[in-house]
């Protein structure tokens, strides 16, 4: 109850608030698709490529989101290229790539001395969103929910049977590269609340919890929006009481749900699922 | 002529290795084609080359004068089914309402019209009872059978399907195989990719028989002769028959 006070009076709160909302929705909306697409590992790396465009951005005196979805976006490629055009495997080009963006990161922001330090964009800290970093969360949370609506049905299908998409004619590489760019849009909104290191978390871990709980795939979304949602909150909730790191908290809160759905889930969780084998066998 | 399907001279390679070699053939509308051949024979490469799914090195090929790419909408393919996600959260009706998509084009929602037509095509294929089951929970022969009606939403004028028949049981085969007479009955132009040589003759009007580079195109009764057959299996097939084996 103190806390809903608080969040009336402070305003520091409400940003906070807003924002990890709109992050967890949009983190559990796109990671949906991540997950069903395999492309799990693909959001750990975007989210760590991200980090030498927020440098960049920080040493020109522009936001940084500029140059973390350039940089995004660039990493998304690279590994398209590697992939394409060596026998490299997929999960390698991934490593490779998203390695070397994170490495020439940490050298660009030890050498940008700004106020943001790398403990703050590596593991987050939604207490300290700022007013235009709000807007920006929303504005991005806005163009993701509104792109993911009009796209649904190429989404879906793209995702489902890829092959049988590009026959009929859906340019399947372009919709490859728009989930790519809005995942680095959801990476960084995502930045100030859970940090580099605990986004592909956000993207995977209420995705998941959803993908246990239903056979629809617009539910499991909804699911995983509101999942992300309430992670997020709750997570807000704890650190701001408990003065621990928000980004770790919001992933432990996303975790523990998972948990649940992963052993009571009705038709996936480990516990109904040993019941009824147990059943069948005494049937048998 | 409207259905007709014509490849000339196309090369296919995979990491520099060609997997199909100069292969040519033409068929028209009405007709349900059998692409066969042994196991890495490059049967299904040769049907993902014609779709132009995959890039070719060399050739020509045009659908009743068109390119793949004008007519894709026309174009309905049925994937092997190792190549999808069964775990996939969709049931049994809305993968066959995905047959409508071509035909409905960006930003359009599938109507109560597209519902009640995916619906008619289930029940084409026996499976309307199944409609609000997840895809996993099927059999094998039950999945392919939702595959193909998602295919019929489609409304196409060419039919291609990568080894529909592989693990399935006898209702479910005898089932698409009627349907896919009827959709050749119907002037459309189907391409099956088929490995089993057992029911070749009574399946199929007319036969692409491949081993990399072609062997033989045209009627199935003159494809399946054993001087052709021999040179795609390397195998003596009069001696099969002889033992019986029948092919």
């Amino acid at each position: 109850m103190e806390f809903i006070n608080d969040l009336m009076q402070y305003e520091f709160l409400q940003k906070a608030f807003f924002t990890s909302i709109m992050v967890g929705i949009i983190s559990g909306v796109i990671g949906s698709f991540i997950i069903l697409r395999g492309m799990a590992l693909m959001g750990d790396a975007i989210s760590h490529a991200v980090l030498p465009g927020v440098a960049i951005s920080f040493m020109l005196g522009i936001n940084y989101f500029y140059g973390a979805v350039l940089m995004g976006v660039l990493a998304a490629v690279a590994i398209g290229v590697v992939t394409q055009h060596s026998r490299i495997k997929n999960d390698s080009s991934i490593g490779i790539v998203f390695t070397a963006f994170f490495a020439l990161g940490i050298i660009f922001i030890s050498k940008a001395q700004t106020a943001t330090d790398l403990t703050q964009i590596l593991f987050g800290n939604v207490l300290s969103v700022r007013t235009s970093d709000m807007w920006i969360t929303l504005v991005i949370g806005g163009i993701v929910l509104l792109t993911v609506v009009l796209f649904y049905k190429e989404l879906l299908v793209s995702s489902f049977d890829e092959t049988m998409a590009q026959a009929y004619g859906l340019p399947t590489r372009a919709i490859h590269y728009l989930v790519m760019v809005l995942l680095t849009l959801v990476t960084v909104a995502s930045l100030q609340t859970v940090g580099v290191v605990l986004v592909v978390a956000m993207l995977i871990t209420p995705a998941s919890t959803a993908y246990l709980l239903t056979n629809k795939l617009w539910i499991m979304i909804l699911l995983s929006a509101l999942i992300g949602a309430f992670s997020s909150v709750v997570g807000l909730y704890f650190s701001f009481v408990y003065n621990l790191s928000s980004g770790a908290v919001i992933v432990l809160v996303a975790t523990f749900l998972f948990v649940l759905a992963f052993i009571f889930a009705p038709k996936q969780g480990v516990l109904w699922r040993s019941i009824r084998a147990r059943k069948s066998k005494s049937a048998a | 002529m409207t259905g007709t399907v014509s490849v000339k001279n196309l090369h296919v390679s995979y990491h520099g290795k060609e997997v199909v070699k100069n292969i040519s053939f033409e068929f028209n509308s009405h007709k349900l084609i059998g692409i066969i051949g042994p196991n890495g024979a490059g049967k299904s490469t040769l049907m993902k080359a014609v779709l132009n799914l995959i890039p070719k090195d060399k050739g020509k090929i045009s659908f009743a004068g068109d390119s793949v790419e004008q007519v894709r909408k026309n174009i309905a393919y049925v994937p092997q089914r190792s190549d999808i996600d069964w775990d996939f959260p969709i049931t049994v009706i809305d993968t066959v309402l995905i047959g409508r998509y071509p035909k409905l084009g960006l930003f359009r929602r599938p109507k109560k019209s597209d519902k009640a037509f995916a619906y008619k095509c289930l029940k084409q294929v026996n499976m309307e009872e199944f409609a609000d089951r997840q895809i996993a929970e099927l059999s094998g022969g039950q999945q392919q059978r939702v595959f193909l009606a998602r295919a019929l939403a489609q409304e196409a004028e060419y039919f291609f399907l990568d080894e529909p028949f592989v693990g399935i049981d006898v209702a479910s085969e005898k089932t698409i195989i009627s349907i896919l007479k009827k959709l050749r009955d119907s002037g459309k132009t189907v391409f099956v990719v088929h490995h089993d040589l057992t029911k070749v003759v009574s399946y199929f009007d007319e036969l692409i028989l491949i081993n990399k580079q072609l062997i033989g195109a045209g009627p199935t009764q003159e494809v399946i002769k054993p001087e052709v057959m021999n040179k795609a299996y390397n195998i003596d097939f009069d001696l099969l028959n002889q033992m019986g084996v029948g092919v």
